[in-house]
């Protein structure tokens, strides 16, 4: 991809460094930071308090919450999908889906396995979709919270445009909280990785209390929310 | 100035807010709900631990950050670029609108979405889009109820359409946009929903504001709840994000520090529903992702603090936590201020971004009780922020009589005769004032306190003669 263009930099950072009351700094060392408390919430807690703590955490931003062992996958899928309204369902292209068997059920001809190829009629298709099915890559138990990586198959619109979203959750996925996620994001950063075009994190349907400060849940995103924790193959 | 809102005499618009019932039985009832929410999620919330220890990491990360603040934009601004993305330094609002429009007509651009943002409120960018034929849909709830009743201002940073009921709303809807339905907050939102989401997905460009930039990566941070950001930057071919050039953190690591201070302190969230980081493409052939990702870092004043005193009101980070607890904005509203910045922060903010003449009042717009400065989780020393700013507008634009009183009660107080005789003689020099105990109508000075609140009459046992006698052995 060719670089970007960058205008009137000079100028307005030597006005910065002026103001600062020296030239521009060349090298700066990130300090060690006096003050880290993000690192002690959760610090004991084992992988199943991390669970316990992501279900109620999910619950209390009004998502509906499953356990499941992988053997039941697919059938707890199905139940979820049929308590909510059913297709038609669009997913993202990941290999995720057949590792973990649901290959077989996504064969549906309602089903749209969002394909880059298609083009915008990805779009259209995730739009008509009553369900979105996606996996998260990273959980966070503290505010019961899915990362996404999104790329040009781990699609935005999946968990955007259907009015439910369902995340599977791999219980190996869960964490304390942002610290951790952000923490490996950064180790992603300095080895020189890409980063996707977005890392989305999702905690719930939309909502808003801009109306007399009454919150209303499902304003422009999904209005319902799912996540299935399944224990890891 | 696209920051200022009206035109009236910053005295006429508060008398016009006292007036306002509704306004304020909203604003206080709305100032409670969201201090206890933010108490809930920051000091009673014991899983967090210490809130003390955040409000400290806060200020220590924005202390870096502001220092070494050239550093860290062009480390920004050079990762964004190598993934594809265009920067453009913006000194003024003027040079930023210019921008923008020229973006917007290379591509053509018809129909632009924006989330809502404080940034480009503050540089007028949907005027600056109308002007060359864009049509621009603010797709944030409040602020498309703003938008389409005849573009109101925001008079709450975090909760923008505050001063309105859902009555006012509903007929709103009603006479702008054919809405049939009832004053339910829920069958509004579904409304707003409704006549959005064809529009997100018909946008030419989507335009952003920024909550945090990280400088390792290029990254665009967004703290949301409605998903309407989402959708604006999902959708478009080009993507505009505006960012004051203070919002920025080194890496991912202070970004979970300070996106926690945000989410708990503006909305007593542990964390908001969406937190989305976006970065420019990396692959040409993704179906939903932005083609074209401009970043607009403006300073339109900003640097009018480095350096200064004023420094560390670059530190804030929006989330309005000093407003909900000050006892001013409690009474005026957001409005009163004349500023899209309001409350402690916005008097404080207003001057440094928009000058004395303008903005030198705000300040005045305080009682000085600190409990500012207290919510503050980034402590930002606010009331030690507007004393100084009040000392700075005297000095320049204080009235001759005013600077003359001041003078002369510099001299009285600091000379101890003239400050004892003055003590002893006033009781009998107001004594023509004083009714009941107090007095009800002062002269001078005392005209515009008294104008709303008595004023105790001056003892006539002054505090020295009583510890005189006091120390001598005579009773208390």
């Amino acid at each position: 991809m060719a670089e970007g263009t960058i205008h009137n930099k000079d100028a307005f950072l030597n006005r910065i460094a002026d103001k600062l009351g020296r030239k521009q700094s060349e090298v700066v060392a990130l300090p060690a930071w006096k003050h880290q408390p993000q690192w002690s919430v959760f610090e004991d807690a084992s992988s199943d308090d991390l669970l316990a703590a992501f279900c109620k955490s999910s619950t209390a931003k009004s998502v509906f919450v499953k356990e499941t062992e992988l053997a039941n996958l697919r059938e707890t899928l199905e139940e979820v999908i049929k308590k909510h309204g059913g297709g038609p369902i669009v997913t993202t292209k990941d290999a995720r889906f057949s590792e973990y068997g649901l290959e077989q059920l996504f064969s549906d001809p309602e089903t749209h396995i969002w394909n880059a190829a298609l083009g915008r009629r990805n779009v259209e298709l995730a739009k008509q979709a009553n369900i979105g099915v996606i996996f998260s890559d990273i959980s966070l138990a503290e505010s019961g919270t899915i990362v996404q990586f999104n790329d040009r198959d781990i699609a935005r619109s999946v968990s955007l445009l259907p009015v439910v979203y369902v995340a599977i959750i791999p219980k190996s996925t869960i964490v304390p909280r942002m610290t951790q996620a952000t923490q490996l994001v950064h180790g992603l950063v300095k080895s020189g990785k890409e980063l996707s075009t977005c890392i989305n994190f999702i905690s719930g349907p939309s909502n808003s209390a801009d109306i007399e400060m009454d919150i209303v849940i499902g304003v422009h995103g999904p209005v319902e929310a799912v996540h299935i924790v399944v224990t890891d193959k | 100035m696209p920051m200022k809102i009206g035109e009236q005499p910053f005295f006429d618009r508060v008398d016009e807010a006292l007036e306002n019932d509704f306004m304020r039985t909203a604003m206080a009832s709305a100032q409670d709900r969201l201090r206890g929410r933010k108490l809930d999620a920051t000091v009673n919330d014991e899983q967090i631990g210490d809130w003390e220890e955040w409000r400290s990491a806060g200020e220590e990360i924005r202390r870096h950050t502001l220092e070494n603040l050239d550093f860290y934009l062009n480390q920004l601004s050079e990762n964004f670029s190598k993934r594809g993305g265009h920067v453009y330094f913006a000194e003024t609002a003027e040079d930023a609108t210019r921008y923008i429009q020229e973006v917007a007509k290379r591509k053509n651009a018809k129909k632009i979405t924006k989330a809502k943002s404080m940034v480009t409120e503050e540089i007028g960018l949907n005027e600056a889009l109308e002007e060359i034929g864009c049509q621009v849909y603010e797709t944030d709830l409040a602020e498309y109820i703003l938008q389409i009743d005849d573009h109101d201002r925001p008079s709450h940073i975090v909760v923008p359409s505050l001063h309105k009921n859902k009555e006012q709303i509903r007929d709103t809807f009603r006479d702008k946009a054919g809405y049939t339905g009832t004053e339910e907050p829920r069958e509004l939102t579904a409304f707003a929903r409704s006549q959005l989401r064809e529009v997100f997905l018909e946008a030419d460009i989507g335009v952003t504001g920024c909550n945090f930039a990280v400088a390792e990566s290029g990254t665009i941070s967004l703290v949301t709840n409605e998903g309407n950001a989402n959708m604006v930057t999902t959708y478009p071919e080009t993507q505009i994000s505006v960012m004051g050039m203070e919002r920025l953190v080194p890496t991912w690591k202070e970004l979970d520090v300070m996106v926690n201070l945000l989410s708990r302190s503006a909305v007593g969230q542990k964390i908001t529903t969406y937190i989305t980081n976006l970065t420019p493409q990396l692959e040409e052939n993704s179906v939903d992702a932005p083609k074209e990702f401009h970043l607009v870092i403006l300073d339109a004043g900003r640097s009018n603090a480095l350096g200064t005193e004023f420094q560390s009101a670059l530190h804030c980070i929006r989330c309005a936590a000093c407003v909900n607890v000050c006892p001013v904005y409690r009474q005026i509203g957001g409005h009163a201020y004349g500023s899209i910045y309001q409350g402690p922060i916005g008097a404080v903010l207003s001057p440094i971004l928009g000058g004395y003449e303008d903005y030198g009042e705000l300040p005045f717009a305080s009682s000085l009780c600190a409990a500012c400065s207290e919510a503050c989780p980034v402590r930002i020393p606010l009331h030690e922020q507007l004393i100084r700013h009040r000392e700075i507008y005297v000095a320049q634009k204080g009235k001759v009589s005013e600077k003359l009183a001041m003078k002369a009660f510099g001299i009285g107080a600091s000379t101890p005769s003239l400050f004892q005789g003055a003590v002893k003689g006033m009781p009998a020099i107001m004594k023509p004032f004083v009714k009941n105990d107090s007095i009800s109508s002062g002269p001078g000075p005392m005209k515009l306190w008294t104008s709303i609140r008595d004023f105790p009459s001056p003892e006539q046992n002054n505090f020295r003669s009583w510890f005189k006698h006091h120390k001598d052995g005579g009773d208390s």
